[in-house]
């Protein structure tokens, strides 16, 4: 049986009241809205870019706990990260909220670690992956030259 | 009320409860509290073994055998109609036509009558506090016909302003379909007033009564109403089966809405001649199972009888709101007059959702998003709400749960 502490552990918590990176970047190379027509979330990622290195990211919007608190953990990681690194951190990430038998490597995922719980709870697995589906396909379409105006919806 | 009044009936209920099966189970090691019945009730033991007999017994195909299976199973599934026309006061037999549920019902109308009797700069009047299942079919409907759709507002208690529909409804208005009681924020509207108005306009009245079937005695025709669309899954019955109630002058008039077996009189290539009324609109083999299964449901709230449904239901109500008010930071969603017992709520510097999944490990399961009602959350300016919505087998101890639970997700969350 899993433990509800494993899903809203202190740090998840922490992070929903007071998210981090909560604000809007101004002159941001990418901006991507995210929705989650299901129960409402709605988020914009901002990303700053040096080359391919993320110089800058936050986010703006609201949700639930394991939304708000994923974003901020997420915007966290990331800065001072290449593309392709955030794109293997991605990975990682979802491995970890949706994989019940894979290993926990806590010193791969670092703080993202303290998701973990949500590979219990299978109805919140998007409230996790929302800002993480947002961002990478942000970062595809603006690989592919293209402008990111399309909101990204989980359903 | 006095202590002896509230002991027996704290026993009734207790015997109530038994009924149904499902409730006397662990959830998450806990005592299962099911406070989301407005999405669907839970099904007493002799609906499930009504349609567990017609499997093992009867099963056999409708309307088209001379086999005695056959024979019994079309008595069985018509005796339903008859219970269905006595459960609403329905005139005519002719009048009710099993549906998959509200939703096609509410799709039969927009489809069949809205097709043939819609022209464009007609106008079709809905309200904001409705399901999307009364707003989307007329969307689509108003789209293809050039129809222009409004809607009635309501105030920040939850009830219509039936001031403004007396401004939106004129000669151009050829419908009003209007929620009876709504899910979102449990409102019982004024239908008797909102359908008067309506034929004063020569406009007909479609009421949605998927949540009030459970809760209110329905009488067709004493509410004039053109059509009500309801579902069995609500009314302690199986989900897909429902029923559309319509006047029978009126449908007759409205060209069918799927064509195929047990629809028609006879076909040709060159022509078919459709079915008389109600079976017009029951093309194919139905939900025998279902419709007995209605059947069932029907006759265990006739039993038990509105009158004791309602005061119980209403204690709930009144207990609940007086007892979640204490919560620091509850704010309730819905606070008309006239409401069925459904408490939708927000806490504040919680979302509904992690609300819902906390009190879930507790083994409570209440309801949280947009119910299908966007604009109401729109309204309220919030992107979700709690709900939690009681039935006849709810207990004070069972809220009481619930709040202990909202307490601890309080504390776990750190507000
Ligand atoms: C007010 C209202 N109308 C319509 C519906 C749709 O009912 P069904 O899904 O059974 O067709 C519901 C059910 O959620 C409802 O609450």
């Amino acid at each position: 049986m899993f433990d509800l502490k494993d899903l809203y552990q202190e740090i998840i918590v922490d992070h929903n009241r007071a998210p981090r990176n909560f604000r809007e970047i101004l002159d941001a190379d990418i901006k991507a809205e995210g929705y989650n027509p299901l129960c409402g979330d709605k988020l914009t990622v901002y990303l700053k870019l040096d080359g391919d290195v993320i110089s800058d990211v936050s986010f703006q919007g609201e949700g639930c706990a394991i939304s708000v608190a994923s974003a901020s953990l997420m915007t966290d990681q990331l800065k001072g990260k290449t593309e392709a690194e955030a794109e293997k951190i991605f990975e990682t990430f979802h491995e970890l909220v949706t994989d019940r038998e894979s290993e926990i490597d806590l010193e791969k995922v670092g703080k993202l670690g303290a998701l973990a719980g949500v590979r219990e709870f299978p109805a919140r697995v998007k409230c996790a992956t929302l800002c993480w589906h947002t961002l990478n396909s942000a970062l595809e379409d603006h690989d592919q030259g293209k402008d990111s105006h399309e909101t990204i919806s989980t359903e | 009320m006095s202590a002896i009044s509230s002991i027996i009936k704290d026993n009734v209920v207790d015997h109530w409860r038994k009924d149904f099966p499902i409730l006397d189970q662990k959830v998450n090691d806990k005592d299962l509290v099911y406070l989301d019945n407005a999405a669907t009730t839970q099904k007493p033991l002799s609906v499930i073994e009504t349609i567990s007999r017609y499997y093992s017994e009867i099963n056999s195909n409708i309307h088209r055998g001379v086999h005695t299976l056959s024979q019994l199973a079309t008595d069985e599934y018509e005796e339903t109609r008859k219970k269905v026309q006595q459960f609403i006061n329905a005139k005519n037999l002719n009048e009710i036509i099993f549906t998959r549920g509200t939703t096609e019902a509410i799709n039969l109308i927009t489809r069949s009558w809205g097709e043939a009797e819609l022209k464009p700069g007609d106008e079709v009047i809905i309200s904001e506090m409705e399901h999307h299942s009364n707003i989307v079919p007329w969307q689509m409907i108003c789209e293809k016909t050039g129809a222009i759709l409004k809607v009635i507002p309501m105030n920040d208690d939850g009830e219509l302003l039936v001031e403004e529909y007396k401004k939106l409804i004129n000669e151009k208005t050829k419908m009003v379909a209007v929620v009876h009681v709504s899910n979102a924020l449990g409102t019982i509207n004024p239908v008797k007033e909102i359908i008067q108005i309506a034929h004063d306009y020569d406009a007909l009245v479609l009421l949605d009564g998927a949540q009030a079937v459970a809760h209110l005695p329905i009488d067709v025709q004493e509410l004039d109403c053109d059509f009500y669309a309801f579902s069995g899954h609500k009314l302690y019955g199986p989900t897909g089966i429902g029923v559309l109630y319509g006047k029978e002058n009126l449908l007759e008039k409205m060209p069918p809405y799927q064509g195929g077996g047990d629809m028609i009189l006879m076909v040709t290539f060159e022509k078919t001649e459709y079915n008389e009324l109600p079976y017009k609109f029951e093309a194919g083999t139905p939900n025998i199972a279902g419709t007995i299964g209605l059947g069932a449901a029907i006759d265990y709230v006739s039993e038990i009888g509105f009158e004791a449904i309602d005061a119980h239901e209403e204690s709930l109500l009144q207990y609940a709101t007086a007892s979640l008010q204490e919560i620091p930071g509850f704010r309730a969603i819905g606070t008309a007059k006239e409401k069925a017992s459904v408490v939708s709520f927000v806490i504040d510097g919680i979302h509904p959702h992690d609300l819902g999944t906390i009190l879930d490990t507790e083994g409570v399961a209440i309801r949280t998003g947009h119910h299908c009602a966007m604009p109401v959350m729109t309204h309220f300016k919030v992107p979700a709400t709690a709900r939690a919505s009681f039935a006849l087998y709810n207990t004070r101890t069972e809220i009481d749960v619930l709040k202990a639970a909202l307490i601890k997700t309080m504390e776990i969350m750190g507000v």
